[in-house]
């Protein structure tokens, strides 16, 4: 193993939960307001995932009062506390960007995989 | 002045400290540096301590500079630098200076060789405007003027134009130690250095900034 990756999978956490683009996750982000540290959480759908060992982010896409937000997340930054997968969805490619394109009922719909294929 | 260290770039990666914030670093090697031989006032004129480093095949060397790697104890060297010093007392003891030369959050300069880009145009080399690209413009990325008329005749020195981008020694002043790995003999310098990976590099402690 060179001394790069042994340096990232050091700093690598080892329980972030397997998703992928079309799941949709609840990304619980630390907040430091006013010297407080509070948890807040982001919720939407996975539209993509890149990088590899500590360089992977993903970013997620939900609707907020009708207007799409998203927001791009480093896996393994201290700063996400912890990723929880809410729904699987079968999408069928890597990049979801033709959500951005959707409005309304379209654009949070993704087809739920069956619970069996889930597992 | 003091001494420092030669190294070689490994690559680059990312530091996630306490506070979540992401650093840049970059990976330098710095194993097995030798002191091949200290100068001194007396002897040399000078103070200086001279430091080799990553091996080379001794079919590579010629007779005198492998007996000068021989009399020192060491193997032969692929590169070899001097490290100016101010006195005669400065001159390190022992013979393989390592990460302990340095510490975490110590300010250093970083001096290699910057990847070779080749014969550049002025809009590259030296970050030119061009000219339009439309409008029966025949002039899109050419220089333009380089000087006046017949005063003064000539061409000022130091006119930038197209010519060789790259492969110079280049010092990157007031990087930041993030880390020592002692049991990797690396350290991890905050943003870039110059060069490709695999370049050599030197490291001394900073000229202008010193201190945590």
């Amino acid at each position: 193993m060179n001394v790069i990756e042994k340096i990232e999978r050091e700093q690598m956490k080892q329980d972030v939960p397997e998703f992928r683009p079309g799941d949709t996750v609840n990304v619980h982000t630390r907040v430091i307001e006013g010297g407080k540290e509070r948890i807040q959480i982001f919720k939407g759908i996975v539209i993509a995932r890149r990088g590899t060992l500590l360089n992977q982010a993903f970013t997620v896409r939900k609707l907020s009062n009708g207007e799409g937000v998203e927001r791009a997340f480093q896996v393994h930054s201290p700063k996400i506390a912890k990723i929880e997968v809410v729904k699987r969805g079968r999408v069928r490619r890597s990049k979801l960007n033709y959500l951005r394109n959707r409005v309304g009922k379209q654009a949070v719909l993704v087809k739920e995989l069956s619970t069996s294929a889930a597992s | 002045m003091s001494i420092g260290l030669i190294g070689k770039k490994i690559g680059m990666t990312r530091i996630f400290t306490d506070k979540g914030e992401s650093i840049a670093v970059t990976v330098i090697d710095v194993s097995d540096n030798v002191i091949l031989q200290k100068k001194t006032q007396e002897k040399d004129g000078y103070t200086a301590v001279q430091v080799g480093y990553d091996d080379q095949k001794e079919s590579r060397m010629n007779q005198p500079l492998g007996g000068h790697f021989k009399a020192n104890g060491s193997g032969p060297k692929r590169v070899v630098r001097e490290f100016r010093l101010d006195s005669d007392d400065q001159l390190p003891e022992g013979a393989h200076p390592g990460v302990d030369l340095f510490e975490e959050g110590q300010w250093i300069d970083v001096i290699g060789t910057s990847k070779g880009k080749g014969f550049q145009g002025t809009m590259v080399r030296h970050n030119f405007k061009g000219q339009r690209q439309t409008h029966g413009s025949m002039m899109h990325r050419r220089t333009g003027a380089i000087g006046c008329r017949s005063t003064p005749g000539r061409v000022w020195p130091g006119q930038k134009m197209p010519g060789q981008l790259g492969n110079d020694r280049r010092t990157v002043q007031n990087l930041k130690v993030v880390k020592k790995r002692p049991e990797d003999n690396v350290i991890l310098v905050s943003g870039a250095v110059p060069g490709a990976k695999g370049g050599y590099v030197i490291i001394r402690p900073s000229k202008k900034k010193t201190g945590k």
